[in-house]
C-alpha cells in the first residue's frame, strides 16, 4: 500500500518549546486516521506541516510523495481547515463557497450543498459572527466538499450538536465510499469517533506515543480493576500506563499482551480485566505518572 | 452502536450472520454493500470490509464480481453449525455458574427452562 503522508523524524521547536520531538509516522493511502492527544500535544503543529503551511525545524514530510511547502501541485491535493480560520470581515457563507472552488479542484457542488442544508448553515449571518458549531460545520462544507486526495480536519467537531456530528460521519463514510480519499482528523470526542478510525496516532508533548490499527491498538489495551493489593500485584511487571485510586479500590490502564498465568491469578484475586476503550488509552498515554489520580482514606475524610 | 469488548469487524460480522440465520438475506440473495454497512453503522469502510471478508473466509458470503456480495448456498447451515459448536461454552457454562452462586438446583433449572419455552 503506498502512502499518502510520510512524517520522518520530525521536530518542530518554537524558540524554546519543542512542539514536536522527532516524530515518524506514516499514513497509507485511502485510510481514515484519528490524531490523538492532549491540548499542546503537538496535533495542530503535525498538521500545519503535512498542510505545507509551517516547515519542521528539522526531518523531512511527504504528502503524496513531494513536499508540500510551497509546492503548488502537491498543495492542490491537500484540504486543510484550522480550527481556527479567518475569514475576511464581510464574508458570508455565499462568499466562502463561491471561492472554495479555485482552491479545490475536485469540488463537489452537490456535497456542499447537502452539507449547508443538514447543518442549517445561516446565509445571511457574517462568518466573523458565527457561533462555534456553525464555524465547524462551515470548516467541514470547506473539508468534504473538496474531496481533496488528502483532507485534514482540525478538530472538525468543536461546539456542533449531536445531530450535527453524526450528520458529519454519514455525510463522510458515504462520499468517502465513493469517492476515497485520505483522512487525517483530530478529535477529543474519541468514544464517539473511534469506529470510525483504521489507523490512530496518539501523541502526547510533542512526541508520538502510539502509531497502529485501531483493532491491534485497543486490542492490546486493557484495564484492570480489584482491591488495590490484588491489582498492585497482577500489574507488577506490566505495562502500566496510568493508576486511580479510590479507597481500598484501584483501577489500572495498560497495553501490552497480558499472558494466561496474569489472567488466571486475576480471576483467583477477583480482579476484573477488561479491554481498554481507545478512549481510555488515550486518556492513559496523556496522565502524569506523578499525578495519577489518587484520593486517600485522609483527605476523603 | 456497537460495544467496546469485542473487536467492530467482529461485531459486524456477528450481526450479519445473525441476519442470514434469522432469513432475513436468505441463500443466493444480495447483502448490503460494504460502503452501506460503514454508512449505517458509522465505521470505517475498511473495517466494515474486513467483518464481510470473515463472513467470505467461512464460506457464509461469496463474491459476484461487479455485482456484490451474495448470500451463499447452505450458509445457513454452516452457520448453524458453527453457533451449535459455541452453544454450550456461550450460554450453558454461564447460565449453570449463575445458577450455582443462585443456589438453583436443577429441577429448578430445568422448570425454568420449560416455562421459558412455552411463553
Amino acid at each position: 500500500m503506498t502512502n499518502a503522508i510520510e512524517i520522518d523524524a520530525v521536530t518542530r521547536h518554537f524558540g524554546r518549546v519543542h512542539a514536536l520531538d522527532n516524530i515518524s509516522f506514516t499514513v497509507p493511502e485511502h485510510s481514515i486516521v484519528g490524531l490523538l492527544g492532549r491540548n499542546g500535544a503537538g496535533k495542530t503543529t503535525v498538521m500545519s506541516i503535512m498542510a505545507g503551511q509551517d516547515r519542521p525545524t528539522s526531518g523531512h514530510v511527504r504528502v503524496a510523495g513531494h513536499d508540500p511547502f510551497e509546492h503548488a501541485a502537491t498543495l492542490a491535493q491537500i484540504s486543510y481547515v484550522r480550527d481556527n480560520q479567518r475569514y475576511p470581515d464581510d464574508y458570508r457563507l455565499h462568499h466562502v463557497v463561491r471561492i472554495a472552488p479555485d482552491f479545490a479542484p475536485h469540488w463537489s457542488e452537490d456535497i456542499a450543498t447537502e452539507l449547508v442544508e443538514g447543518f442549517r448553515i445561516p446565509a445571511k449571518t457574517p462568518i466573523k459572527k458565527m457561533s462555534r458549531g456553525q464555524l465547524s460545520s462551515v470548516a467541514i462544507v470547506l473539508g468534504l466538499a473538496s474531496r481533496a486526495p488528502v483532507t485534514l480536519l482540525d478538530e472538525p467537531y468543536l461546539g456542533l450538536d449531536v445531530t450535527g456530528r453524526a450528520f458529519f460521519h454519514r455525510v463522510l463514510l458515504r462520499d468517502y465510499g465513493e469517492h476515497p480519499r485520505t483522512v487525517v482528523f483530530s478529535t477529543h470526542l474519541i468514544d464517539e469517533s473511534a469506529s470510525l478510525f483504521d489507523r490512530v496516532v496518539i501523541m502526547d508533548a510533542g512526541r508520538l506515543v502510539l502509531d497502529a490499527n485501531s483493532d491491534e491498538a485497543s486490542e492490546s489495551a486493557w484495564v484492570m480493576s480489584g482491591a488495590t493489593n490484588a491489582v498492585t500485584q497482577l500489574i507488577g511487571t506490566a505495562n502500566v500506563l496510568s493508576t486511580s485510586t479510590v479507597g481500598g479500590l484501584m483501577s489500572a490502564t495498560g497495553s501490552g499482551e497480558l499472558d494466561t498465568e496474569t489472567r488466571a491469578l486475576a480471576d483467583d484475586l477477583r480482579v476484573h480485566i477488561n479491554r481498554a476503550s481507545l478512549q481510555q488509552l488515550v486518556a492513559a498515554y496523556g496522565a502524569d505518572r506523578a499525578a495519577s489520580d489518587t484520593i486517600d482514606e485522609d483527605r476523603r475524610a | 452502536m456497537f460495544t467496546g469488548e469485542i473487536p467492530i469487524y467482529q461485531q459486524l460480522a456477528d450481526r450479519v450472520a445473525e441476519d442470514i440465520l434469522a432469513g432475513t438475506y436468505p441463500e443466493e440473495t444480495s447483502v448490503p454493500s460494504t460502503n452501506e454497512y460503514a454508512v449505517f453503522y458509522e465505521i470505517s469502510p475498511i473495517t466494515a470490509a474486513k467483518g464481510v471478508n470473515l463472513l467470505v473466509e467461512q464460506g457464509v458470503l461469496y463474491k459476484k464480481r461487479g455485482v456484490g456480495m451474495f448470500v451463499s448456498p447452505g450458509a445457513q447451515e454452516k452457520l448453524r453449525a458453527r453457533r451449535r459448536a459455541q452453544f454450550a461454552e456461550r450460554h450453558i457454562s454461564p447460565l449453570v455458574r449463575e445458577a450455582r452462586l443462585l443456589h438453583i438446583d436443577r429441577t429448578e433449572l430445568d422448570d425454568l427452562i420449560s416455562q421459558e419455552d412455552s411463553k
